[in-house]
């Protein structure tokens, strides 16, 4: 246990390490969601105006923000990196799949992380979004916990598919969950049939927890109840992939 | 003989590919094992399924008495990268401290980078990024990686591909270091002269199936070391002269592969058969290869 958790932090810091050595990477994912904020929410002076919508804009960028960097991050670079001969060499090393499984978490997730900052920072100098600390420190912690659910998605597509297909596949699946999920409109919008749908996605629970986590009140079951299944599953599939995996087969 | 691997009737396939048919081999404590055969025989899915990267179609692969798909049972194995896989943005030194860093726990602890590093000529590369070596400076890290852990076996797949002849040999003296400190070696080759300079025991894989497995000698002797090429009207008569393995035509004459050249063209003259242009000189592999998978398919 102790030398999985040793190994899950030294393949975390070379990950970084190689991340960080070709920054363009890490300034993409950090810059888009800020992109995606400044154009889309920001000139909308009806929801940017408003400080209850402005902060649920912010939130659900926020959310936005981190299911695209684990879907992205993960789907498509474990995809090409099965495609490399490094990362048939690893596994042959002495570390546990849970080892390598959990360092990308770290890793990828520190960027994800990072990405929130500059959303963040849009959001309380430009709109009228406003949260006190205690609620930016409870929508940070939902907002980790709710993306976990992507960050499985993200490597289960990335060990399931060649990289051309992972990179269509991630891009559907983020649109589908970013619409369904009230990440672009938000769900008071929706139609009944849509709404009760809605609410058996990862997006929608995740928009749910974190916006409850800011603004108080209370959470619905279904979201917290609902991410928790989707992790487990996810994680259960993840591992499941990782060892029937023996990189790319060709036919 | 404590065994480190064994393979006990494995077949592999890809598809409809059969890479490897019931395949058996068994690697003992302090041998230095070559491994020959032609691109696609089936070395490198072999060597992968002892590595735990591929998982047997039938059969078992036991490595260190465990499966080696489990973590633990590859704490004293040790690989070598492709070449070109090495991450070009990492540092050597970098690369050695991350892979190093997996056998810290192991039962003989890892090499420290700087002795790794001396006995490997890396020791002026320490700083430099993998991207920017030279492709005989990577392969020399890539054989490196693989004695890091200080393990008991080590597999290196076609370890000295695309050197120079010093950069060969030097390669080939630390790796009999290495033996000679304890290490197990399975060498994959297709060049013989590697197999030849590093091996005691060879073991022949063609069209997925060990076609031989035995002293480098004894192999040698059953490829039929020489080769004998003349011209005859008779071919068929001389092909049954003692000591020949195989024939095979070669332009406008024949080519008989022979374990004696000498007592060959004794045997020859006595015989009284006509022939001319007489030449002698040594196998080449490919023609290894030849007599001993039409012996195989015989």
């Amino acid at each position: 246990m102790i030398s999985t958790l040793r190994l899950t932090g030294l393949h975390a810091r070379y990950t970084l390490l190689e991340t960080m050595r070709v920054p363009i990477a890490v300034i993409g994912a950090i810059a888009f969601p800020a992109l995606a904020f400044l154009f889309f929410v920001v000139p909308q002076r009806m929801v940017a105006g408003d400080p209850v919508l402005a902060t649920q804009a912010v939130v659900q960028m926020m959310v936005f923000a981190l299911m695209a960097n684990a879907l992205f991050g993960f789907g498509i670079s474990i995809s090409q990196a099965r495609e490399t001969p490094w990362e048939p060499y690893l596994r042959t090393l002495p570390a546990p799949a849970a080892a390598r499984v959990l360092s990308q978490v770290l890793s990828t997730g520190t960027i994800g992380l990072v990405a929130l900052v500059p959303v963040v920072v849009l959001g309380a100098t430009l709109t009228e979004a406003h949260t006190d600390a205690g609620g930016l420190l409870l929508g940070l912690l939902a907002l980790a916990a709710s993306a976990l659910p992507f960050l499985f998605a993200g490597f289960a597509i990335g060990y399931a598919m060649p990289m051309k297909v992972a990179i269509a596949v991630v891009q559907i699946v983020m649109f589908g969950l970013a619409f369904a999920g009230g990440l672009f409109l938000p769900p008071a919008l929706f139609p009944d049939w849509l709404d009760a749908a809605s609410r058996f996605l990862p997006s929608r629970q995740a928009r749910e927890a974190a916006i409850q986590a800011v603004q108080g009140g209370e959470v619905p079951w279904w979201a917290w109840g609902g991410l928790a299944a989707w992790t487990l599953a996810l994680l259960v599939l993840t591992l499941v992939l990782y060892r029937r995996d023996e990189g790319r087969r060709y036919r | 003989m404590t065994s480190l691997a064994t393979a006990t009737g494995v077949t592999h396939r890809y598809g409809d590919v059969v890479a490897l048919h019931d395949v058996d081999l068994e690697i003992g404590e302090a041998e230095l094992v070559g491994m020959l055969g032609p691109n696609g025989a089936g070395k490198s899915t072999l060597l992968a399924l002892l590595q735990g990267l591929r998982h047997p179609t039938a059969g078992t692969v036991r490595l260190f008495g465990g499966d080696p798909r489990d973590a633990a049972s590859r704490l004293r194995l040790g690989s070598t990268p492709q070449e070109t896989a090495l991450p070009p943005t990492l540092r050597v030194g970098e690369v050695i401290d991350f892979v190093g860093g997996h056998f810290v726990d192991a039962p003989a602890g890892r090499v420290p980078t700087a002795e790794l590093a001396e006995e490997f000529g890396l020791t002026e590369l320490l700083r430099r990024q993998t991207g920017a070596l030279s492709g005989g400076q990577r392969r020399r890290l890539s054989v490196a990686l693989a004695f890091v852990g200080r393990p008991q076996l080590v597999l290196l797949d076609e370890p000295t591909t695309g050197l120079d002849v010093d950069g060969r040999r030097a390669l080939w003296e630390a790796i009999r270091r290495q033996h000679d400190a304890g290490a197990t070696i399975v060498v994959t080759s297709h060049y013989l002269e590697e197999i030849e300079a590093l091996a005691k025991r060879v073991v022949v894989i063609s069209e997925g199936r060990v076609v031989a497995d035995d002293t480098l000698a004894a192999v040698l002797a059953r490829v039929g070391s020489r080769w004998v090429r003349l011209s005859t009207p008779d071919p068929d008569r001389i092909a049954t002269l003692p000591g020949v393995a195989a024939s095979v035509p070669d332009g406008d004459g024949v080519a008989f592969s022979v374990h004696d050249s000498d007592a060959f063209v004794r045997a020859l003259v006595a015989s009284g058969l006509p022939f001319s242009q007489l030449q002698v000189r040594g196998a080449t592999l490919e023609e290894a290869f030849l007599a001993l998978t039409e012996r195989s398919a015989a």
